[in-house]
């Protein structure tokens, strides 16, 4: 048994004239958390689509276990998607919901209901066996849409942006969440998401992706600090791109010395400065018309617009990137 | 600010008076003694008994339902399909199609049955039961088609991809997940058929034959030769029967558009 649980090999997948997928290969291990991490339209939701079954890719082949399951149909296959929108069944209450798998394997009923009370469990909504789905706020319904995922023990669970309707206090506890029952149930967990702090937050493994590729596939670290490509550096760190005479690097806003500092040596003029959250912002433009964010938390800073002032890094901060025009 | 002027209680009074008197006229007199419409001589159920005596009427009351449930079977098999297929397909077509899909209703019944007599002649079929289950269906079809679509299309498609990928067939997808979601819409359009169907005139007379008469024919036959109070109370029994009907649609209606909400 090879490490390798799930591989995609060369996909390539096009709506019409729009090539959705252009040629990505992936490998996800067993039990791992993997998370693609884009901005929407990217082809992430495509790319786990293909994995479950909903579309067919126009080339390439996805492998689960070293088995060719390109052509399987949906309901063939020991891979399960958790929905953007939850998808619950209106017309059945919780418990039904979470055994529907097991009715679909022909799993006795009191075996079935024992097994979705174990699940309700598993996402802490125990007694909630003959509630409607009507009548469960949004995040119980994402935590009896993940039971429901989960009741059929998938290889695989696929989860599109499962957190992204739910507010910022319910997503972090939903984070952790998600997490811990990864761990316990040591499912291989492959999860979509726009927003790159939980990505950080959960992954073991992250692959940006842009554009129909994936731009760079990591662990939360080396993506945060050695982002290869300049669109990874912007959306991953939020980091400045500096394109200068020897190259193109990513400097973090944090990590840009501006006025005083020692090792400013670039001229800019200060354009725009805020104050949000605790955290200082300046805009400066430099002489060739680049534009750089420098940030520092709980300092204020004497520099108005307009002021002329100077810039500069230290060199390990500057991280060489490939520049993709972003 | 609230209009304290009387007319719109007025407006209502007058176009409820206009609409129920005479249906309260005729359901009255259903139980009028006289033998002449128009003078009251007293309560009595003596037409009733002369109604459910009328082995004539009877027949055609039969002839009415075997007609109406056929259509209705018909018409729900093909509106339902038709929906399903407009649904899941990309034919360029599907728009015009679904206009079209209307164009019996739209069309006054006078031409329809005209149509249907031309083309019947043409086909040189037996006119009767078949080509009066043919002529109602065209016109049925329509309201299941659309009751269905439109709960087809207000249903979220991942709810059934989430009963794929948990592991159901595509027919298991539409007997656990699709049928239920569209079942209010279709039993609404079924009762609507039914109610149609079973109250034609003006297409009936057009398409039937010699040896079939509908029950509204055999009324719209007896009333040349004047109205008895056996009309009336028969009348009563249909304007029963029809509220219950829909009655029992509305209900349907509004329990399928609580689910529909949820979302």
């Amino acid at each position: 048994m090879s490490e390798d649980l799930l591989v995609l090999q060369h996909i390539r997948k096009s709506f019409g004239s729009d090539d959705v997928l252009k040629g990505i290969d992936f490998s996800v291990r067993r039990g791992e958390f993997v998370t693609l991490l884009g901005s929407s339209g990217c082809g992430k939701t495509t790319t786990i689509r293909i994995i479950a079954g909903l579309e067919e890719p126009d080339e390439g082949r996805v492998l689960l276990d070293g088995k060719d399951i390109t052509k399987l149909p949906p309901n063939a296959r020991s891979v399960n998607t958790v929905f953007q929108n939850y998808a619950l069944f209106p017309n059945m209450n919780v418990e039904d919901n979470i055994a529907y798998a097991l009715r679909l394997r022909k799993v006795r009923k009191p075996e079935r209901l024992k097994k979705a009370s174990e699940m309700l469990e598993l996402v802490q909504l125990a007694g909630f066996e003959k509630r409607m789905p009507d009548e469960l706020s949004g995040g119980q319904r994402q935590r009896i849409a993940i039971a429901r995922s989960l009741v059929a023990e998938p290889q695989v669970l696929l989860l599109d942006e499962p957190l992204g309707a739910l507010d910022l206090k319910l997503r972090r506890q939903m984070q952790l969440e998600l997490k811990r029952l990864q761990k316990k149930l040591g499912t291989t967990f492959i999860y979509i998401t726009h927003d790159q702090e939980e990505a950080i937050n959960m992954s073991d493994r992250i692959a940006v992706m842009n554009n129909g590729v994936f731009e760079q596939i990591g662990t939360p670290d080396e993506i945060y600090y050695h982002p290869r490509t300049s669109y990874v550096a912007n959306f991953v760190g939020n980091a400045n791109i500096y394109r200068g005479n020897d190259g193109v690097f990513a400097v973090r806003t944090e990590k840009v010395k501006i006025g005083d500092e020692p090792g400013c040596v670039i001229p800019a003029v200060v354009k725009e400065k805020s104050f949000a959250g605790g955290q200082l912002r300046i805009l400066v433009a430099l002489e060739d018309g680049q534009e750089l964010t420098v940030s520092r938390f709980g300092i204020n800073s004497e520099l108005v617009p307009g002021q002329k002032t100077k810039v500069g890094w230290s060199a390990e901060d500057a991280v060489p990137v490939i520049d993709d025009g972003v | 600010m609230k209009s304290k002027s009387r007319l719109p209680g007025i407006y209502l009074a007058v176009v409820t008076a206009i609409s129920y008197v005479p249906i309260a006229v005729t359901i009255i007199y259903s139980f009028n003694h006289s033998k002449i419409s128009s003078v009251w001589e007293g309560f009595s159920l003596e037409w009733y008994e002369r109604l459910f005596s009328d082995a004539d009427i009877f027949v055609s009351l039969r002839n009415s339902l075997i007609l109406s449930v056929l259509v209705c079977a018909v018409s729900a098999v093909i509106g339902t399909l038709g929906a399903l297929g407009v649904k899941r397909t990309n034919f360029r077509l599907n728009k015009v199609m679904a206009y079209f899909s209307s164009v019996p209703i739209m069309i006054p019944e006078i031409i329809l049955g005209m149509v249907y007599l031309a083309l019947f002649s043409f086909m040189n079929l037996p006119f009767g039961i078949v080509t009066l289950v043919i002529a109602h269906a065209s016109f049925c079809i329509p309201y299941i088609y659309m009751m269905v679509s439109g709960r087809l299309f207000a249903m979220d498609p991942s709810i059934e991809e989430a009963a794929r990928d948990l592991g159901a067939s595509p027919f298991e997808v539409f007997r656990d997940i699709t049928f239920p979601a569209i079942l209010p819409g279709l039993l609404s359009g079924l009762l609507l058929s039914f109610a149609m169907s079973f109250d034609d005139v003006v297409i009936s007379i057009f398409v039937t034959g010699p040896g079939f008469n509908t029950l509204p024919l055999k009324i719209y036959t007896r009333m040349k030769t004047g109205v008895t109070p056996e009309i009336n109370a028969l009348a009563t029994l249909m304007i029963l029967a029809t509220t219950i009907l829909i009655l029992l649609s509305w209900k349907l209606n509004k329990t399928g558009d609580k689910a529909e909400e949820e979302k």
